[in-house]
């Protein structure tokens, strides 16, 4: 047995506000295995978020223990252990496509070959080719968060980290972008950890749902889903979609009653 | 229905309005007999100006290329230099900038003696008192510029574990370029008043502060007339350049994309 890919044992984070402590997490525990699918999803203000931010090293836990690729969130940081994509596309508006794709490569030193290379193999991936040459302000929303994407898996870390990245589309999109981002994981075989507020996009994609609730923030139920890895958009309208769709509803709704 | 007007109206509308001035100025003069030593008609400005054009020439190359534009370029330089070692070192932005901002607040051109006497008659007294005029704007834009970006573009360097030195030119340089455009148009006019009144406290015998005072002193109001649309048409001119470079460097910005 190998040991997992992202480890939280026992993870505490309280922020300091000027209006007195706020208790962001509360003892989360949680493995996420290489080539899982995790989605965590709750309302806002249960710490989802935060908690993603703790994996990616841009929070520090107050307490407990956090472990990525075996090590400290903040030296898989600095060993760029990951890919993360905002909740905006974040672009930077004075890069073409290619040129922010290229952006992380330059960073870290690849060559000027290399660069080319890679970008040319992920815009491809999520289905920009031929848009290198444009600027992010002259695509729709849809297509910037795609390139945003692309950003992320250009530098080939083993694990991707997404933050309600299809939060601000609109529901036609989101599918057709839910589907892309299904595809891209099965050719790339990334460990994926996702956080979103919609149930569907969480139960489709995922093969571990992570239910979370505020006041403190903490999870209150885990969902091993029994899917297939070959999702069609239709089988949202299964049995087996529609069972795990109501248990995490049960989860959410049992979170806010307390 | 609106028509948007052609390149021809642009140009024309102005171009006939400041005609019509200049006629009714040169009517008014006649009419009202009015005495050239208050104000000479604008064809005897123009006369003075074809008149006299290897004195103007002299003058212009004396205030603004030798006073102005050396002033420009060194206070600009310092300006953004100083403005990235502040923003580098936190206790400086707490330590110096007060300091700068009381400095910026006194009426420079009062320096001018000073330098007069510090760095002689000739331009290079009026360079310094241009390059102190300049840099403090340009100090305030850039510092302005570079703390403008937000929480998630920086969280974005953090992910690619990009340095300081990686994160200023990848990202904040960049996104800071919009503010230092902005600093340097009102750099530009700055350093033109200011190499010309810096020239009333002392100069040798040519440059356009020094014409107008001597003419003023023997009541040729034609000649101190031409030196002022000269000065008016140089400022335009630069600030034109300035838009220009501007356009061509910051041409994604939201205010130039149009």
């Amino acid at each position: 047995m190998t040991s997992p890919v992202i480890d939280v044992s026992g993870v505490d984070l309280t922020f300091q506000t000027n209006d007195g402590p706020i208790h962001a997490l509360k003892d989360v525990n949680l493995e996420i295995n290489k080539g899982d699918f995790v989605s965590f999803i709750g309302p806002s203000g249960c710490g989802k978020t935060t908690l993603l931010r703790c994996i990616a090293g841009l929070e520090t836990p107050t307490g407990g223990d956090l472990k990525v690729n075996g090590l400290s969130p903040e030296d898989a940081r600095k060993a760029r252990s990951y890919g993360y994509v905002f909740q905006a596309a974040g672009l930077y508006p004075w890069r073409t496509i290619g040129g922010n794709v290229k952006l992380p490569l330059e960073i870290m030193g690849f060559s000027k070959a290399e660069q080319a290379e890679r970008v040319r193999k992920v815009l491809e991936l999520v289905d920009l080719a031929g848009f290198e040459k444009k600027y992010p302000w002259q695509l729709s929303g849809g297509m910037q968060q795609r390139a945003s994407i692309a950003r992320a898996l250009a530098f080939d870390a083993d694990i991707l980290l997404m933050d309600e990245p299809f939060g601000a589309l609109d529901e036609i999109v989101r599918d057709h972008l839910n589907e892309q981002v299904l595809k891209l994981w099965a050719r790339t075989e990334k460990t994926i950890a996702f956080v979103t507020h919609s149930i569907p996009e969480a139960v489709y994609l995922s093969t571990k749902i992570v239910v979370m609730s505020p006041r403190p923030g903490r999870i209150t139920d885990i969902i091993d889903s029994p899917l297939p890895k070959d999702r069609p958009l239709n089988i949202r309208d299964s049995a087996e979609f529609i069972q795990i769709a109501h248990r995490v509803r049960d989860g959410l709704r049992a979170g806010h009653d307390e | 229905m609106t028509r948007v007007d052609t390149k021809f109206e642009r140009i024309a509308y102005p171009v006939g309005f400041g005609l019509l001035v200049l006629l009714l100025w040169e009517v008014a003069v006649m009419v009202f007999g009015i005495s050239p030593a208050l104000l000479p008609p604008p064809s005897a400005i123009g006369a003075a100006i074809f008149g006299s054009l290897p004195i103007l020439w002299g003058d212009w190359v004396q205030t603004v290329v030798k006073g102005a534009l050396n002033g420009l370029w060194m206070g600009s330089f310092a300006g953004i230099a100083v403005a990235l070692v502040i923003d580098r070192f936190a206790f400086l932005k707490r330590g110096l900038l007060p300091v700068a901002n009381f400095f910026a607040a006194l009426p420079i051109v009062g320096l001018a003696p000073i330098m007069v006497m510090w760095f002689g008659f000739d331009w290079h007294s009026k360079a310094a008192v241009v390059a102190i005029m300049v840099f403090f704007p340009m100090l305030v834009n850039t510092l302005g510029g570079l703390a403008d970006t937000d929480t998630m573009q920086r969280d974005l360097m953090r992910t690619y574990a990009a340095g300081h030195v990686a994160t200023l030119l990848k990202l904040r340089l960049p996104a800071a370029l919009p503010f230092v455009f902005n600093g340097l148009k009102i750099a530009v006019t700055l350093a033109l008043i200011g190499a010309i009144v810096a020239e009333y406290f002392g100069s040798p015998i040519r440059g356009m502060g020094f014409r107008i005072t001597t003419e003023m002193g023997r009541l040729a109001t034609d000649m101190v007339w031409a030196e002022i649309t000269i000065s008016a048409l140089t400022g335009t001119a630069l600030y034109g350049v300035v838009a220009l470079i501007e356009k061509r460097v910051t041409f994604w910005h939201p205010s130039q994309r149009g």
